[in-house]
């Protein structure tokens, strides 16, 4: 298996696979899928439920692009075996709000501060910095740039997104 | 990464069973953030997994106890680290978790899984063509003539020198923590100072436990050092990071005076290591400035450094001053 074949499915090996069923809750949403147990969370959200909001940046838990919730706590899910996510919560960036009502204030608040640049990691940024204030780790910029350092944007778009942060804490606890 | 067959377990004694009855190849999976890490990049090639997260009976942590604080196994890192009792009575132990990885991963991360978190070192994690003895027993130890700015400095061995990554383990070995381990053949108790090895000529061998053996319990002893102690960990940003030098320092003052102390450095050994002679030295004496420096470069004794970690024995001497300072404004 090669850099083309991350998951190695193109194996000289050619036995099926033995799948585990795992049922899990997605933006709502009740999934029975039979996962192979070498699949991240990440790549069956994106591949498998065409749910591209959650980014695949380093692939291994170190840039915080694939920030989703997990019953409602924040995880890396490209770190995170899909089936673990067995009888959860997930919630990704495209069921933060709903599909015909307004932003969630985290959102709203990224562009108002023009919190990015390029946008690869505002996904994982907005989900990572609605669980920092839902933590109650949003108290003041320093907590907040100490309990988002999991998140790396290389644009440098750190002052908006921490300008962001400050602006919808206390909507998000008015809300 | 490599086919593995999974399942989950339902109990401790029946995970212990199954890893036992399942032949050699087979591996626990707590939080993944190390294990699953490494199997993506086919370092780690399990063929088997028991998948021991639902264990209900080990997710409980208990900092109220009059003898001993009690961590279950797989408390996640940032539960623990929330802990309110703790952050007061042990901030050692607290900021030992908090300045950890990220948030994401502390979320995952379990305190056993983390005791035993594998080594950073680019050549055991990259894989061919690098030769890496932990990786690879008897190919040699790329690092030793490469690129050892991150390496250790105490404890290694011509066949490794890779350092012991993790802060919590550290600050443990401060405390005097116990581990309780379930085997096939039962429960026994383990100091967590004798947990992990020092490579010598086999750095595959990481620590004591058995491949079936499963951690269940952190025990800690209460102790009146608890409220007088810091992790202080240096890195190359300020969050998010593995320690170029770390110290875990309590204190126990009368007046000036130290009535006791601990002290454990990480970040540049090949295991979590107390320093017990640096201890000794500022037993009975006042801390100051010149005790503290005197303390922290016994501390670092036999350290031995390569082309490019040198500077980082006069950095770890300086981590350890400025945590008996942080810790002293807290006695």
């Amino acid at each position: 298996m090669g850099k083309n074949d991350p998951r190695g499915l193109g194996r000289a090996n050619s036995d099926p696979i033995a799948t585990v069923p795992t049922r899990m809750v997605v933006n709502g949403a009740a999934h029975t899928l039979a996962l192979d147990p070498r699949s991240s969370l990440l790549d069956v959200l994106r591949e498998e439920l065409g749910l591209t909001g959650a980014k695949k940046g380093c692939d291994h838990g170190q840039c915080g692009a694939c920030t989703v919730h997990v019953d409602g706590r924040r995880v890396a899910s490209c770190l995170t075996p899909a089936v673990q996510a067995d009888s959860r919560r997930v919630t990704t960036i495209e069921g933060l709000s709903p599909e015909d009502g307004d932003l969630h204030p985290m959102q709203q608040a990224f562009i108002d501060h023009d919190a990015l640049q390029c946008g690869y990691c505002t996904p994982g940024q907005i989900m990572a910095a609605v669980a920092c204030v839902h933590e109650g780790h949003a108290a003041s910029p320093e907590q907040i740039r100490e309990y988002m350092s999991g998140n790396i944007c290389r644009c440098g778009a750190y002052i908006g997104i921490v300008a962001a942060i400050v602006d919808a804490a206390p909507k998000m606890r008015r809300a | 990464m490599h086919r593995f067959t999974y399942r989950r377990s339902a109990s401790a004694m029946e995970a212990v069973r199954a890893i036992a009855g399942a032949g050699p190849g087979t591996r626990f999976l707590a939080g993944g953030t190390t294990l699953y890490d490494l199997m993506k990049l086919n370092v780690e090639t399990p063929s088997s997994i028991i998948d021991i997260n639902s264990l209900a009976e080990l997710n409980a942590f208990d900092t109220s106890g009059s003898s001993e604080l009690v961590f279950g196994a797989l408390a996640r890192m940032s539960d623990v680290a929330a802990d309110p009792r703790l952050g007061r009575d042990y901030p050692a132990l607290s900021e030992s978790l908090w300045k950890a990885a990220s948030q994401q991963l502390r979320n995952m991360a379990s305190l056993g899984g983390n005791l035993l978190q594998r080594t950073r070192c680019a050549y055991f994690r990259g894989g061919e063509p690098f030769a890496c003895n932990k990786r690879k027993p008897g190919s040699g130890c790329a690092a030793q003539k490469g690129i050892n700015r991150g390496h250790a400095l105490l404890g290694g061995s011509d066949a490794c020198i890779a350092v012991y990554p993790g802060d919590l383990a550290v600050a443990l070995v401060a405390f005097d923590a116990k581990i309780d381990v379930l085997g096939p053949n039962g429960q026994r108790t383990i100091a967590l100072e004798d947990l992990h090895r020092e490579p010598g000529g086999t750095p595959h061998i990481e620590t004591v436990l058995e491949p079936s053996d499963l951690i269940v319990r952190i025990r800690v002893p209460v102790t009146p050092l608890g409220r007088a102690s810091t992790y202080h960990k240096i890195r190359d940003r300020e969050s998010y990071a593995f320690a170029l030098a770390s110290a875990a320092v309590a204190l126990q003052m009368s007046g000036g005076t130290v009535l006791d102390a601990r002290i454990a450095i990480g970040g540049v050994a090949t295991r979590p290591w107390r320093a017990s002679q640096a201890e000794r030295i500022l037993i009975g004496r006042p801390l100051t400035s010149e005790t503290a420096r005197s303390a922290a470069e016994t501390a670092l004794h036999g350290a031995r450094a390569g082309p490019d970690n040198g500077f980082r024995i006069e950095l770890a001497v300086r981590t350890v001053v400025d945590a008996l300072m942080i810790a002293k404004q807290r006695a």
